[in-house]
C-alpha cells in the first residue's frame, strides 16, 4: 500500500492490491455472523422494556442471550449466514493492483465463510440448485467515491426474511396513505415467519432497481437513526408505531415489538410513479464496516 | 404458564395434555430434514415406496445447521420457516409422524392435520442457533448425504426449549395471540 505522486505533480495515486480487499471482506464476514451489531443488542433491551406480551418479553431475552453464547463460542448467532451482500465504496484515487477486484471480493466471501465456520447458502443456478459450496457468488455494489480511501460493508442477509420483501409502483395520487398500507400490508403477510422483531428498510423512488437498492441500503442505518428530512423522519414514526400495533410480537408469538425501526430512503423518481419497496430484515440485523 | 419435561418418543397420551402457549423442554432422539428432504420422503409415500427412516412415532425438526466447529457435535443450528412444509407434513402426519419443529405461523391444513392425527407443532425461537445447538449431544447422517445441510440427521437432544403453537385439540397459537394483541393494542388497552 504505497501513495505515488502523478508525473505532473499535480494528483495523487494510492496502490493497494487486491488482496487487501480479500482479507478485510472475509474478517467482516466472520465478525458480521458472530456478534451483532451493539444498536441491535440495545434496541433488543429497548424493546423487552417495553413489550406488553409476557411471552414477547421472554423472547427478547433470549435473544440477548443468544449473542452473547455465540460472542463467548465463537460462532454465528444464527445458522443461516445468508447470501451475501457487500457494499463497496472505492475512492476514485485508489488503484487496486495484482488482481481481478471483483473475484477478490468473492474470494473473501470464501475465505471467511470456511474460516468461521459458516452455513454455505447459495446455489449456483435457481433452478437447478445446485450448492456452490462456498457461499459465492457474493452480490457485490461498488461505487467511485472521493477520496483514496476503500470503504467495505458486509451484509450477510438470510433467506427468511429476505423471502417476505416486495416492490410496487403505487400511483402517485395514493401518496403516503398507499405508502403506509403497502408496507404494513408487507409486515402482516411475513408474520412470525420473517422473524420478528424487524429491522424495515423503506424504499421510496427511483426506477424499478433503485427503489429496491435504496430498500436495501436502509436497513444498514443505525437503529434509531433517522432520515435527515423531517416528512421523511415523521413516516418513519408513524410506520413504526403503525406496525408495532399489528399484534405480531417477539417472534409472532404476540406482543408490540413487532418492529425495532423502520428506515426509509428517497430518490427522485419519473412523474407518473410512486415506486415503493420493502426489505424485512430478521432479528439477526448483522451488518459491519470497515475502511482500507 | 405450564412447562412439560419431556422426552421422545411422544405418545397420544402425552400429546394431549398439551395446550398452545405450553412450554416444553425436550431430550431424546428426533430427526432434522428440511425442504429437500421433505421433498423426496412424500415423493417416496406418494409412490407406495419405503422411506430411508423410519418415522412412525417420531418428531421432525425442520432444520439445516452450520458446519460443525471442532469440539462440538454438531453446527449452529435453529429451525426453518415451518411453512414451506405445510404441504409435506400434512402427508407426514398421516403416515404416523407425531410431531415437527418450525418457526413461524403455518397454515390451516396444519390445525386440521394435528386435530385429525393427534399430533403436535412445536415452535422453536428462530434464528437463536447459537444457544440451540448447544442442546444437541449427537448427530448421524442417517439420509441424503448428498443434501449436505439438508441431509436428514439422526439428533440427541438435551433439553430442547420448545413452544406448543398448534395443539392436537385444533387450536393455533399465532392466530389467537397476534389476534389478541391486535386488538389490545389498536384499542390502547396496553401501551407499548
Amino acid at each position: 500500500m504505497s501513495i505515488t505522486v502523478d508525473i505532473e505533480g499535480k494528483t495523487f495515486m494510492r496502490t493497494l492490491p487486491v488482496t487487501a480487499i480479500t482479507d478485510c471482506v472475509a474478517r467482516l464476514c466472520i465478525e458480521a455472523c458472530h456478534q451483532l451489531p451493539e444498536d441491535v443488542v440495545q434496541g433488543f433491551h429497548d424493546a423487552a422494556a417495553t413489550e406488553v406480551s409476557p411471552l414477547g418479553k421472554s423472547v427478547l431475552m433470549k435473544l440477548i442471550d443468544n449473542d452473547r453464547i455465540a460472542r463467548d463460542n465463537g460462532v454465528s448467532y444464527c445458522h443461516d449466514t445468508g447470501l451475501t451482500i457487500v457494499y463497496v465504496e472505492v475512492g476514485q484515487d485508489v488503484h487496486l493492483t495484482g488482481g481481478d477486484y471483483q473475484q477478490a471480493v468473492h474470494a473473501g466471501v470464501r475465505k471467511g465463510y470456511a474460516e468461521g465456520y459458516m452455513r454455505k447458502s447459495v446455489v449456483g443456478d435457481p433452478l437447478l440448485r445446485v450448492n456452490t459450496n462456498d457461499n459465492t457468488p457474493a452480490v457485490i455494489h461498488t461505487e467511485i467515491v472521493p477520496g483514496s480511501e476503500v470503504h467495505i460493508t458486509v451484509l450477510p442477509k438470510g433467506g427468511g426474511s429476505e423471502n417476505w420483501s416486495t416492490m410496487k409502483f403505487l400511483l402517485p395520487g395514493e401518496g403516503v396513505e398507499g405508502v403506509k398500507k403497502f408496507v404494513l400490508d408487507a409486515i402482516v403477510a411475513a408474520g412470525g415467519s420473517a422473524c420478528p422483531p424487524l429491522t424495515v428498510g423503506v424504499g421510496l423512488g427511483g426506477s424499478f432497481d433503485k427503489v429496491t437498492d435504496i430498500a436495501k441500503k436502509a436497513i444498514l442505518r443505525d437503529i434509531g437513526q433517522h432520515h435527515p428530512d423531517a416528512h421523511i423522519a415523521k413516516l418513519e414514526t408513524e410506520l413504526l408505531e403503525a406496525i408495532n400495533k399489528t399484534g405480531i410480537g417477539p417472534q409472532g408469538y404476540g406482543g408490540s415489538s413487532t418492529a425495532l425501526w423502520v428506515a426509509v430512503e428517497t430518490y427522485a423518481c419519473h412523474i407518473t410513479a410512486l415506486p415503493v419497496a420493502v426489505n424485512i430484515q430478521c432479528h439477526a440485523s448483522r451488518r459491519k464496516s470497515a475502511v482500507i | 404458564m405450564t412447562t412439560h419435561h419431556l422426552r421422545t418418543p411422544l405418545s397420544d397420551d402425552v400429546i394431549k395434555t398439551l395446550h398452545v402457549g405450553d412450554e416444553v423442554v425436550l431430550s431424546g432422539t428426533i430427526y432434522m430434514a428440511r425442504d429437500a428432504a421433505h421433498k423426496r420422503l412424500v415423493d417416496l409415500l406418494n409412490a407406495g415406496k419405503p422411506l430411508p427412516v423410519d418415522l412412525r412415532g417420531e418428531t421432525v425438526f425442520y432444520g439445516g445447521p452450520g458446519p460443525t466447529k471442532p469440539g462440538h457435535a454438531i453446527g449452529v443450528v435453529a429451525p426453518t420457516s415451518a411453512y414451506r412444509m405445510d404441504p409435506y407434513a400434512t402427508v407426514l402426519f398421516d403416515h404416523g409422524v407425531k410431531a415437527a419443529i418450525g418457526k413461524g405461523d403455518r397454515g390451516d391444513a396444519i390445525r386440521a392435520s394435528c386435530l385429525a392425527n393427534c399430533a403436535v407443532s412445536f415452535s422453536a425461537i428462530g434464528g437463536i442457533s447459537a444457544t440451540l445447538f448447544s442442546c444437541i449431544t449427537d448427530a448421524t447422517v442417517v439420509a441424503y448425504e448428498d443434501l449436505k445441510t439438508e441431509a436428514i440427521q439422526k439428533l440427541e437432544i438435551r433439553d430442547f426449549p420448545l413452544l406448543v403453537t398448534n395443539d392436537a385439540h385444533g387450536r393455533d397459537l399465532y392466530e389467537e395471540e397476534v389476534t389478541k394483541y391486535r386488538k389490545l393494542l389498536s384499542r390502547g388497552e396496553v401501551a407499548s
